[in-house]
């Protein structure tokens, strides 16, 4: 299989290149435009760390060959952070504790915008399953499950705790 | 078949610290040109939060405002030596250490500011927020920023100290297989509250209620952090994860996150917990560790648990669906 042209338009710029057909979208991402915030947990679709916005979709990039998204749109967290659209999330994580070692932190952050934008109100089971992907070793999800809660709390107005 | 639920309960006393040696720690501190100051060490945060604890006790020891210290943990190739970042030392031995380095930087530093201001230094306080003033009298004071200068460029001298904590080491006695490991014992009781499907085997922890006795916290949220991870780790080992499921065989070990299974967020049940603070005699103002055994009383419980649900007696970890049917399977060729 051969080597093709790609472009993507990442965190809003316009980029092209040349990749192999298995090439995944994590390397791209990480090794190419250095949006380190794409991490390697598995590299196996198992563990969510790698997790980006593609057209609007959750996805793993570890799992997506690039070739395959030829002419997407992919937001990275530092595309989410530009736009600031996540401001409120961060700052609930930090009230929370909701980060310790925080190799997860920004798959739980692409994660939890990707829920937020299909259901701005979710109930706590519709949090906890749209964490289901995401693996922490550290915090024991609670308090990721408050820093949700305290944005969804603020975004309809109530109070964050 | 059915649900059936089951209460049960664990107790441990957790070591802080062990043998290997003295189980040493060293810190360096030194104030910058600008009076911030540099705490150097080789002792790994791990995400439990260390470089903010040895923050906080390098600014309490030394009078100064949190935000001007800088922790460096940055190589252990070049930095001074710590043991490592496991048995609940870390807190309890760098610490010690920090506290013992960061007094003799303020030494240091007052004896630069008693220099400057023409008094003695056993009339110096510092005020934490960044100045040192003669006891009682306000006005009389010199910043940090400007003492740090001032030791640098016009009186030539360095404001820094050296820590250590070092236990002394304790051999085993060959004959009683006596020795003192440990420097200070934290404790914990959880109480578990499990629900077992008897048809599938499956186990939901439905709660957890526990007591921590961690002698004087440094860091409160921090605590809860690592009692309310640790919970869900224990969870983890109590019911699903091993590397040798038919141990000592070593067929079907896990490869990868599929197949090494952990719990998710949606199987996190509450955690309540109370901290008790009895202050240790030798930890850094009165600390004990508290990182592991938060994942140590949560098993033993749950085990129990499903014990107390089951009428059976189940010893081994993890007790996953497999084990308790055949538990079921054996309690019920036993009846007949
Ligand atoms: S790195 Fe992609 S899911 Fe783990
Ligand atoms: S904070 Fe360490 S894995 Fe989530």
């Amino acid at each position: 299989m051969a080597s093709r042209i790609v472009s993507l338009k990442v965190n809003g710029q316009n980029e092209e290149f040349i990749v192999g057909a298995l090439t995944s979208l994590q390397d791209i991402l990480r090794d190419t435009l250095n949006y380190t915030s794409v991490k390697e947990g598995c590299r196996q679709g198992g563990c969510g760390s790698c997790s980006v916005i593609i057209d609007g979709e959750l996805r793993l990039s570890c799992l997506t060959p690039v070739q395959e998204v030829d002419g997407s749109e992919v937001t990275t967290l530092e595309g989410l952070n530009q736009s600031n659209s996540i401001a409120a999330l961060q700052q609930q994580f930090i009230d929370k504790y909701a980060a310790q070692c925080g190799f997860c932190t920004p798959g739980m952050m692409v994660a939890i915008q990707a829920l937020l934008d299909r259901n701005p109100n979710p109930s706590r089971d519709e949090i906890t399953e749209g964490l289901a992907g995401n693996i922490c070793r550290c915090t024991g999800y609670l308090p990721i499950i408050k820093a949700v809660e305290g944005v969804v709390a603020e975004m309809s107005g109530a109070s964050g705790d | 078949m059915s649900k059936l639920r089951g209460t049960g309960f664990a107790a441990v006393n957790y070591p802080t610290g062990m043998h290997l040696g003295g189980d040493p720690t060293q810190s360096l501190v030194h104030a910058t040109t600008s009076g911030n100051f540099v705490v150097t060490m080789s002792s790994v945060d791990l995400g439990q939060g260390l470089k903010t604890i040895l923050a906080q006790i390098a600014a309490e020891t030394l009078g100064v405002p949190l935000d001007t210290v800088i922790v460096d943990t940055g190589d252990t190739d070049t930095g001074p030596h710590c043991t490592g970042t496991f048995a609940s030392r870390t807190t309890h031995r760098a610490g010690n250490a920090v506290i013992m380095a960061a007094a003799e930087a303020r030494q240091a530093m007052l004896e630069v500011a008693a220099e400057k201001l023409e008094v003695s230094v056993e009339d110096l306080e510092t005020d934490g927020q960044g100045n040192i003033h003669v006891k009682g009298v306000e006005e009389k004071a010199i910043s940090v920023a400007e003492t740090a200068g001032a030791a640098h460029f016009e009186l030539g001298k360095t404001i820094s100290g050296r820590g250590i904590f070092l236990k002394t080491p304790s051999p085993m006695d060959p004959e009683t297989g006596e020795s003192d490991p440990d420097s200070t014992q934290a404790h914990a009781c959880t109480v578990a509250e499990v629900e077992v499907d008897t048809e599938t085997g499956n186990v939901e922890v439905l709660g957890f209620k526990s007591a921590y006795e961690v002698g004087q916290q440094v860091n409160p949220a921090l605590v809860k952090g690592q009692i309310v991870g640790g919970a869900w780790m224990g969870m983890g080992h109590a019911l699903q994860e091993t590397t040798a499921p038919y141990y000592p065989a070593i067929d079907h070990a896990p490869g990868d996150f599929q197949s090494y299974v952990m719990p998710g967020a949606a199987d996190m049940p509450s955690v309540e917990c109370e901290v008790l603070e009895i202050a240790s005699r030798n930890g850094p103002f009165g600390a004990k560790g508290v990182g592991e055994m938060v994942t140590n009383s949560p098993i033993p419980a749950i085990v129990n648990a499903i014990n107390n649900a089951l009428g059976v007696r189940i010893t081994r970890i993890p007790v996953t669906p497999e084990v308790v049917l055949r538990a079921l399977d054996e309690k019920a060729a036993n009846a007949t």
